[in-house]
């Protein structure tokens, strides 16, 4: 046996692994392996039976060929004999070989089991530990089946080496975790607890991470660890850095253990017993004083380990939430962090300041660093603590300084790492959404995104922008705007394509008036880009162009011929060429008003949690948005809120059939006028209609038919309606937004109405018609009472119905002269109502004509001589009668104020019209 | 928890891997060679942590590593563990390789494979910190080293 006399070296595994060493190509590496493969199989299969000391070696190559990324599918027999050996050196090596190379799905298992069995009962603390180290690194289910009723006992046995009480406690953690089921508690519990107080710190340090596992899934059978790791911690922190010893590291007296500690503290709530409180806030208070005093060495070790303590300390400050005086001290503690030389330390600032950020006590004070975080965003080196500084950003944003903060997120991401940019994007749209004040901010700062980042822009992010344009009427016109100057630049990204099409197809009416943004410049703007977009904005393209027909008809034949060109109609893809096909088809058979029945404009979203919300949950895991959870009447669960069949919506909407004249057939209906709704008046006497609470939601239909009329926790009501002359349909769809369903659902309405279901189950929507028909003109809304059962309680509920008068105007077209002589006839002092009043929203002429058009009467062009000012003229039609109405809203810019001139045939319309438009400019 | 220790050298070559959650051998050495990836091209002197490769989790585990000369030191842990408490505990697991092969490079690393796995085995467990005092790994790594020798002796003896 030659090669033993080197001593313990192992000169064939040198040799080979020198060799390897020396390969100059990979191919030549390969060679080397696979003569040597060839050599140890030989080897084991041969019939001389080897010896231990060449077992080992031919293992030890086994393993090295391994670590090179070789597969090593033989050898694990040999490995296993190795294990029943009576060596050390030839166990230790068989247990080596199984821990690295057998997963726990081996057939092995049973084998390796035995061999186990065999160790444990030795009671050689040596074999034992090994032994029990192979169960903690194959972990698998047949193990824990066969030894987890063992080692508690061996854990808490009087007689069990230190060593091995260390070993027992981590196996049996893992054990625990990957079969919670098959360790039963018991007696062993009460004592585990108690090894905190061991005298062995080794023992302590391995005990304490199975105590914090089993208290997490335990916590009131191991409630009495509280008291014991305070006083373990307090003898720990107020020590000399010489009295442990060993466990001292570089002056910092045990800084793993002390860590741990103050881990396995965060698993419960602050200390009821105040005698342990006080000692803990005591070893917390002297952990924070020590950071001030002067390092006790220069080595970077030192002020490691004690900063590592701090940490931890800070995050149980943080994590009871409850004592100011430390909370106001850990946050200035990481303010000085921030600005700390050391990386690791900045960045690890930066993280806690995340959760602080979220607590009530230190929002604030988090705030007053700003500066320094948006420094950090800008200049530090590393992409990491960019990243903390990022989230951080995100953590303290609130209505304050959230213009600031999203100002330097965007002009972050213009630079930004592509790591961190699709993240960075979406922080932006939901800040952006979240904290939007004025609309137009919030669509600027998306299509800033777009621009800046649009490869980066997910689904999620344009179809926010559109749900939130198509729920928001004051901000249509000015978005049309905005995407039609967005989409002049002559390279543009294809999210704003999309985004530019759906808009102009839905709200480009808004900016028509315009000639240099005219139905035929609109068009041929997006054409443009046609070409050069993908398949699925090609189709929504096309849909945006049948929408065109329907909002301007002098762009038909353009279209058309478009749309029947072989590019289009031939297109070798089938959407496409269906999309044209039909759209063609639809645009030269159908009349206008079903044209306009079916493409009318999208019907508002359904208001939920914003799906951008959800991704970025997705992305960054449950804890990182945490802070995020504070928004209120947020919930769970949205994806993408009807996000599906973007584009194919035109198709989706109501079949033509769908027939306006279906009216007439209805039931008689009665009309909205106070006299006819008396007789049921009483019934909502008691039920005290709050007018104020319900204004704003009311006074947002005047110049609208659709939209979300009422939302709470339970129920979200929406409205869609139509009118024609002097008759009108209402839809109210009621959405039941629980999981739970509504029972002995009424609907009352001091006019007539068809009866609604009256159970709606959880999630669903149900509908109900309402026919009305305007007798004579009147200035109180209908109210409709609800009336259902949730979960037994009643539930009661009144609202105002916004039907108002101007619902039932017909525009009338008008010339200059023919205007002002009719201004004239209507100069009874009486028929005139006045007011002048403050802008309440930006005065946006695009925004304004909107809301005039939605108001139903005609918007006069070229009639004042003042361009500034608006003129309306329109008949209002009722069975009684015709009432005849101009209009005239004169803007002042540089007062921020209006004045709005009514003149009707009749008195109370004017007074009527003037209120109900005084609140909506 | 500890999910994977990993050694490697400044070209990528793997001197010590060990897992400490089951993944087939293909995902282990594509983890290494992402984990080099991510580590590698990062300057000198940044901060020491980093979010994990896709393939070991990513954001949910932190990659917490040092360079050492020639070679790369990368812990990859979960949420539980103090960062600046692994960096500690990559600096005791250097100090116990260097006392115990006096002076330790990355040669001693290859030629002595079975040991460095001898010494890891003494301060982590199954994912979990065992030791973290330098002086009773050693102590205990010298037992296993005295026991080897004596064996090795023994089998001379006898084949004499």
């Amino acid at each position: 046996m030659p090669a033993v006399s080197k001593g313990d070296g192992m000169r064939g595994l040198a040799v080979f692994i020198s060799d390897i060493r020396n390969c100059k190509s990979k191919e030549a590496e390969i060679k080397r392996i696979n003569k040597e493969l060839a050599n140890i199989r030989s080897k084991f299969k041969g019939d001389k039976a080897l010896d231990g000391y060449s077992k080992k070696k031919y293992v030890c190559k086994l393993l090295f060929i391994f670590l090179l990324g070789h597969d090593i599918d033989f050898g694990h027999m040999e490995a296993v004999n190795l294990l029943s050996s009576n060596k050390y050196t030839e166990k230790q090596i068989g247990y080596l070989f199984i821990s690295v190379l057998v997963n726990s799905n081996s057939e092995l298992i049973r084998l390796i089991n035995n061999a186990i069995k065999n160790d444990l009962s030795s009671r050689n603390p040596t074999f034992m530990c090994l032994a029990l180290h192979c169960i903690a690194n194959v972990g698998s289910r047949e193990m824990a089946e066969a030894f987890a009723g063992e080692i508690p006992r061996i854990l808490v046995a009087g007689d069990t080496m230190d060593s091995v009480k260390q070993s027992a406690a981590l196996c049996l953690l893992r054990l625990y975790k990957t079969s919670p089921d098959l360790v039963l508690m018991g007696e062993w519990t009460s004592r585990v607890v108690h090894l905190l107080n061991d005298q062995h710190m080794g023992v302590v340090t391995a005990a304490i991470s199975l105590i914090t596992c089993l208290s997490q899934k335990n916590p009131d059978e191991f409630k009495t660890c509280v008291s014991l790791a305070v006083s373990r911690l307090s003898r720990i922190v107020s020590s000399a850095s010489t009295d442990l010893q060993d466990y001292t590291y570089y002056f910092v007296p045990a800084p793993w253990l002390s860590c741990k500690l103050l881990r396995l503290l965060q698993c419960y709530p602050p200390p009821e017993d105040g005698a342990v409180k006080g000692r803990l806030v005591e070893c917390l208070e002297t952990i924070l004083n020590k950071a001030q005093e002067p390092p006790k060495s220069k080595k970077v070790q030192h002020s490691n380990a004690k900063n590592a303590i701090l940490f931890e300390a800070i995050s149980l400050i943080i994590h009871y939430d409850s004592e100011p005086n430390l909370l106001v001290r850990a946050c200035n503690q990481l303010g000085q962090f921030l600005q700390h030389r050391e990386t690791n330390l900045r960045y690890l600032a930066l993280e806690s300041m995340c959760t602080l950020a979220s607590s009530e006590f230190s929002h604030e004070a988090v705030k007053t660093h700003i500066e320094t975080v948006i420094n950090a965003l800008k200049t530090e080196r590393d992409v990491s603590v960019r990243q903390r500084a990022a989230d951080l950003l995100y953590a303290m944003c609130d209505r304050s300084n959230a213009k600031q903060i999203v100002a330097e997120m965007l002009s972050y991401l213009e630079t930004a790492d592509y790591s961190i940019r699709e993240e960075m994007v979406l922080k932006v749209a939901i800040l952006a959404e979240k904290y939007a004040v004025d609309y137009s901010w919030y669509v600027d700062t998306i299509l800033n995104l777009i621009r800046i980042a649009g490869d980066y822009v997910s689904e999620e992010v344009w179809y926010r922008v559109i749900q939130i344009v198509i729920n928001r009427d004051d901000v249509q016109g000015y978005a049309a705007k905005t995407v039609f100057e967005a989409l002049q630049a002559p390279a543009c990204h294809e999210n704003m394509v999309k985004v530019g099409g759906y808009i102009l197809g839905e709200f480009g009416n808004l900016i028509a008036g315009d000639p240099r943004s005219s139905p035929l410049v609109q068009f041929n703007l997006l054409h443009s880009k046609f070409h050069l977009c993908s398949v699925p904005t090609r189709a929504l393209l096309l849909s945006a162009y049948i929408k065109f027909i329907n909002l301007f008809p002098e762009t038909k034949s353009t279209i058309q011929e478009v749309l029947r060109s072989d590019s289009q109609i031939r297109n070798s893809d089938v959407e496409l060429q269906q999309r044209a096909v039909e759209y063609l088809k639809l645009s030269s058979i159908a009349s206008t008003d079903v044209l306009a029945t079916v493409l009318e404009e999208m019907p508002p979203f359904p208001e939920r949690e914003s799906s951008i919300l959800a991704k970025l949950k997705k992305k960054k895991g449950p804890g990182a948005v945490s802070v995020n959870e504070l928004e209120e009447g947020k919930r769970e669960g949205g994806e993408l809120n009807g996000g599906g069949e973007r584009g194919g919506d035109s198709s989706s909407t109501p079949s033509p059939s769908a027939d306006l004249l279906g009216l007439r057939a209805g039931p008689p209906v009665t009309a909205a006028a106070p006299s006819a709704g008396s007789l049921l008046v009483d019934v909502f006497s008691e039920a005290g209609v709050n007018d104020d609470g319900f204004l704003s939601e009311f006074s947002r239909f005047v110049c609208k038919n659709n939209g979300v009329l009422f939302e709470n926790q339970l129920l979200q009501i929406g409205i869609k309606s139509e009118y024609r002359q002097n008759l009108g349909r209402m839809y109210l769809f009621y959405g039941n937004k629980t999981s739970v369903q509504f029972v002995t659902f009424t609907t009352t309405l001091n006019v007539q109405a068809k009866p609604v279901e009256p159970l709606i189950e959880g999630g669903a929507q149900v509908q109900q018609v309402i026919n009305i028909e305007c007798l004579t003109d009147f200035s109180d809304a209908p109210l409709l009472n609800i009336k259902f059962r949730y979960g037994g309680a009643l539930q009661n509920l009144t609202l105002k119905l916004p039907v108002t008068i101007n619902k039932f105007f017909q525009p009338t077209e008008m010339a200059s002269h023919d205007f002002f002589q009719r201004w004239k006839q209507l100069s009874l002092p009486q028929q005139e109502a006045q007011k002048i009043f403050k802008a309440n929203h930006a005065m946006d002429t695009e925004v304004l004509k909107a809301k005039l058009l939605g108001l139903g009467m005609a918007l006069l062009e070229n009639v004042d001589p003042n361009p500034e000012n608006f003129v309306c003229a329109g008949v209002i039609q009722t069975k009684a009668q015709q009432v005849g109405s101009l209009l005239r809203l004169e803007p002042n810019a540089q007062a921020q104020m209006y004045r709005l001139t009514v003149r009707s045939s009749k008195d109370t319309v004017s007074k009527r019209l003037c209120e109900l438009l005084a609140e909506q400019f | 928890m500890i999910k994977a220790i990993l050694i490697f050298n400044n070209h990528g070559k793997p001197r010590l891997s060990k897992f400490y959650e089951h993944y087939t051998e293909d995902t282990e050495q594509q983890i290494i060679r992402e984990t080099f990836h991510l580590v590698s091209k990062r300057d000198e002197n940044i901060c020491n942590f980093l979010e994990g490769g896709l393939l070991i989790g990513g954001s949910e585990n932190k990659l917490i590593y040092r360079h050492y000369a020639t070679l790369y030191f990368v812990f990859c842990v979960d949420s539980s563990e103090s960062e600046l408490g692994i960096l500690d505990l990559i600096q005791v697991f250097v100090e116990t390789l260097d006392k115990c092969f006096e002076n330790v490079c990355e040669l001693d690393l290859i030629f002595h494979m079975d040991k460095v796995h001898n010494i890891l085995a003494e301060m982590v467990m199954g994912g979990m910190v065992l030791e973290t005092n330098m002086s009773e790994i050693i102590t205990q790594a010298e037992a296993h080293n005295k026991m080897e020798k004596s064996e090795v002796r023994a089998a001379l003896l006898r084949s004499d």
